[in-house]
């Protein structure tokens, strides 16, 4: 009987595995300081009453001392909103809000105007907000001001009015023009018809009221669920600006409930796991990097922190890695959302799951001791069934006085995620060169992997390496490491890595030079022995240089491949480069000077004699013209010439071509003109001659 | 034996006739070959320069050989203009020939000048 009820409870518990471990943190201490860097004076003030508001809030709840520039920012705000006879029933509504907590003085007679403009706000609404702004106005006002006597003059009136916006799914809509309805409007409705109630100076009709309770039924039949068993409530996308979010809306809905809660009598039935996964939601989210954000969350969990639905109670672990060889213990702490203490309650582990096996549970189901002192409750030793490795704990918490059932949700059971390390023993490590056929040991080495090793082994390919090593838990059971290679390393760096294989607790690797030959690409010489073992479980995972041997492998053959280069320090890379000579192409020999200037006076050989044949000829000049004006042009000829002469030898040496064009073009119309005057006039001579 | 010996008669005696046939040449025309033996010459010896030290700046070779060659080639014209005996460029006033010897050589020698670098 004892052992079927054992066996259903097994698979019980196997099938609650499928869903995902994972635990949530309350709101810890990282929460306030990132509250007191979020929320910070702009100039001097906050932005707007909202944002003033959920400063305060949020330090309030927190636990934060006020700041007395940040009360005196608000009160200031708030005095002003208050005073001034324009401020719309939202600023009011935040203001009053603000001071709720601020606790500023408000006139008398500023209260009353306030209270009038309210009244008269609720009797004009005619959207959900407006009902909102105002009766939230009116409940917080009449908690503030010594004046006790407020009342909604027509409290079921306008009760139905807001309710006339809810629709059948459990949703609001927030006017009768806009057909959109949301959740975030039933949390908004929620607090409003809460307040309506609070100021009614008649009960209510009860229909109403349970009527309503059946709204709140059906939203909470749409809420949704993510893998880990948080769950929440969301919007449909369809306007953009509109749309809220799931924590907005999610933190708008509870806040809605609970206010609707304190003030009904009767108890609103929602199943616990519900709020449970509410509160795991908020909790799951961490700390928020925004104000607004920072802001819903904190206001959601101090709803579920005490309200009179029902009060999640959150189970977590001071640390999820414990060292079985240190002897850790096992501390879990079960608080509320916000931290603070849970009432009497035991917590049992009632199972331990190899992680990624569905084997029974390995520990019998235990109850933890509860320390209080530190409020939390202990496993001192881990059982022995629990060694190296990653587990599921399954716990469960249980209330000692059963009224605490009706108040308090626990769930049934939490999973949560351990990381057992511990270290582990290794041992009979040794090193061997193995002759190949026979198998007889040529030579042995211990090795002690914990401290230094220097062997010195030397080997040809016709021989066999041996490493062995016993690996074994602090339990004495096998274990079987992430990693276990034996690297190899020649002198020009070339590697090659090994899987170093185990039966059971021994490991072994054998290398049987014979086949490697190729793969280490015929390279002899020393190669550097290291070995690496290592896990995440492991708390002496070891990477240790066993020393060196000498291979002596057979010559290369013509198609060998060739190890493959090694890469350079990639830090070369950007190092200085080669430096780049630039040969210039080399000059071409030329002559001795000597023989140059040798030539040169040739040259001018053939000159003189020409010279000297004119001479011989009998060259006279009886034709040069003795009348002056032919001969001014005569002698201006021969100097144009000249002149020309002497420009193309400025242009050989310093002058360009344009310049010498123009010259030479200025030089050349005088040319033509003084030449035509002289070969004219010794046309004509000549032909006077000729005819006479 | 007799034939080499009037062969060799042979080239004196053309030799002599050429000889005395070219002195009775006018002396402008003398002159004008004068100049073209001169501007031949000194680019013959460009060449052997050239021949014995290598080509290397080619274009200053060849500036240097094309002037001498160029104004050889200009006087030569300038000889078949002047020649009186030419009848084709009877009407041609040699003065005028003269002008298009220098006109042109100023011009070959502008561009043997860029050409020299």
């Amino acid at each position: 009987m004892a052992r079927s009820l054992a066996g259903f409870l097994v698979l019980l518990l196997v099938i609650s595995i499928c869903e995902a471990a994972s635990l949530f943190q309350p709101i810890s201490d990282s929460h306030r300081s990132a509250a007191l860097e979020l929320f910070t004076l702009d100039h001097g003030s906050f932005k707007s009453l909202e944002e003033t508001y959920e400063a305060l809030r949020t330090f309030q709840i927190l636990g934060i001392e006020k700041k007395p520039d940040v009360t005196s920012a608000a009160c200031r705000s708030i005095s002003e909103t208050v005073g001034s006879s324009s401020s719309t029933p939202k600023d009011l509504f935040y203001a009053l809000k603000a001071n709720s907590i601020a606790q500023c003085k408000i006139h008398e007679k500023a209260s009353k105007g306030i209270i009038s403009s309210l009244n008269a706000a609720v009797s004009g609404a005619s959207s959900l907000l407006d009902f909102y702004y105002s009766v939230g106005g009116l409940v917080l006002i009449k908690d503030q001001s010594s004046n006790a006597d407020i009342h909604l003059a027509d409290a079921e009136g306008v009760f139905r009015s807001v309710k006339a916006f809810s629709q059948s799914d459990g949703r609001w809509r927030y006017s009768s023009n806009n057909p959109e309805s949301s959740a975030f409007a039933a949390g908004i409705a929620l607090e409003t018809l809460a307040g309506i109630v609070s100021l009614a100076s008649s009960e209510l009709d009860q229909s109403l009221i349970s009527t309503l309770r059946n709204d709140v039924s059906k939203l909470f039949d749409s809420i949704e669920k993510y893998d880990d068993g948080t769950l929440y409530f969301d919007d449909k996308l369809v306007d953009g600006r509109e749309y809220q979010g799931p924590l907005s809306t999610t933190s708008s809905v509870l806040r809605g409930l609970t206010a609707f809660a304190a003030v009904t009598t009767g108890n609103i039935n929602l199943p616990g796991d519900k709020i449970l996964g509410l509160a795991k939601f908020f909790l799951g989210i961490g700390v928020p990097g925004d104000a607004k954000d920072f802001f819903y969350q904190i206001d959601a969990l101090a709803c579920l922190e005490s309200n009179r639905v029902s009060i999640p109670l959150i189970l977590s672990l001071s640390s999820a890695v414990i060292s079985v060889t240190k002897k850790d213990s096992l501390k879990v702490r079960v608080t509320t959302v916000l931290g603070s203490n849970a009432p009497p309650l035991t917590v049992k582990l009632v199972g331990a799951f190899s992680s990624g096996s569905k084997d029974a549970s390995l520990v019998e189901s235990q109850e933890l001791k509860f320390d209080q002192g530190s409020g939390l409750h202990i496993l001192n030793d881990l059982p022995e069934s629990i060694d190296v490795g990653s587990y599921t704990f399954v716990f469960e918490v249980v209330l000692q006085e059963p009224e605490d059932e009706k108040v308090y949700v626990t769930g049934s059971q939490t999973k949560a995620p351990i990381f057992v390390t511990g270290l582990i023993k290794i041992e009979n490590s040794e090193i061997a060169v193995l002759d190949s056929d026979l198998g007889s040991v040529e030579s042995q080495n211990k090795l002690d992997l914990a401290g230094k090793n220097a062997v010195s082994l030397s080997a040809n390919h016709l021989q066999k390496l041996r490493l062995s090593f016993q690996l074994s838990t602090p339990r004495g059971r096998a274990f079987k490491p992430h990693q276990t290679f034996l690297k190899l390393r020649h002198e020009s760096k070339v590697e090659h890595i090994f899987v170093v294989g185990n039966s059971g607790k021994k490991f072994e690797v054998v290398l049987n030079f014979l086949g490697l030959v190729e793969k280490f690409y015929y390279l002899s010489g020393k190669y550097d022995m290291e070995l690496t073992v290592g896990d995440a479980a492991m708390e002496n995972s070891l990477l240790v240089a066993i020393g060196h041997i000498e291979l002596d492998l057979p010559e290369a053959p013509e198609k060998a491949p060739r190890p493959p280069l090694q890469p350079v320090d990639p830090y070369s890379r950007y190092g200085p480069k080669a430096e780049i000579t630039h040969i210039f192409r080399a000059p071409e020999k030329r002559p001795p000077q000597e023989l140059s200037l040798a030539f040169l006076g040739l040259t001018i050989l053939p000159l003189l004699g020409f010279l000297i044949g004119l001479l011989r000829l009998g060259v006279n000049m009886k034709n040069f013209p003795t009348k002056p004006v032919p001969a001014t042009f005569a002698i201006l000829f021969h100097v144009g010439i000249g002149a020309v002469l002497l420009l193309y030898m400025f242009f050989w040496l310093k002058l360009d071509l344009f310049q010498t064009l123009k010259v030479v073009s200025l030089l050349g119309v005088f040319l033509v003109f003084v030449g035509h005057r002289t070969l004219s006039h010794l046309a004509a001579a000549s032909a006077k001659l000729k005819s006479a | 034996m007799a034939r080499e010996k009037s062969s060799k008669g042979n080239a004196q005696a053309l030799f002599h006739s050429l000889r005395s046939a070219y002195a009775a040449t006018p002396v402008n025309l003398k002159i004008i070959d004068l100049y073209v033996g001169f501007a031949v010459f000194t680019a013959l010896i460009q060449v052997v320069y050239m021949a014995s030290v290598g080509s290397f700046p080619f274009n200053s070779f060849l500036s240097g050989v094309l002037s001498c060659v160029g104004t050889a080639v200009l006087a030569v014209c300038l000889r078949i203009q002047v020649n009186k005996e030419n009848k084709e460029f009877k009407d041609l006033p040699p003065e005028r020939a003269f002008a298009d010897f220098v006109l042109c050589n100023l011009v070959l020698h502008l561009v043997i000048m860029n050409f020299l670098g």
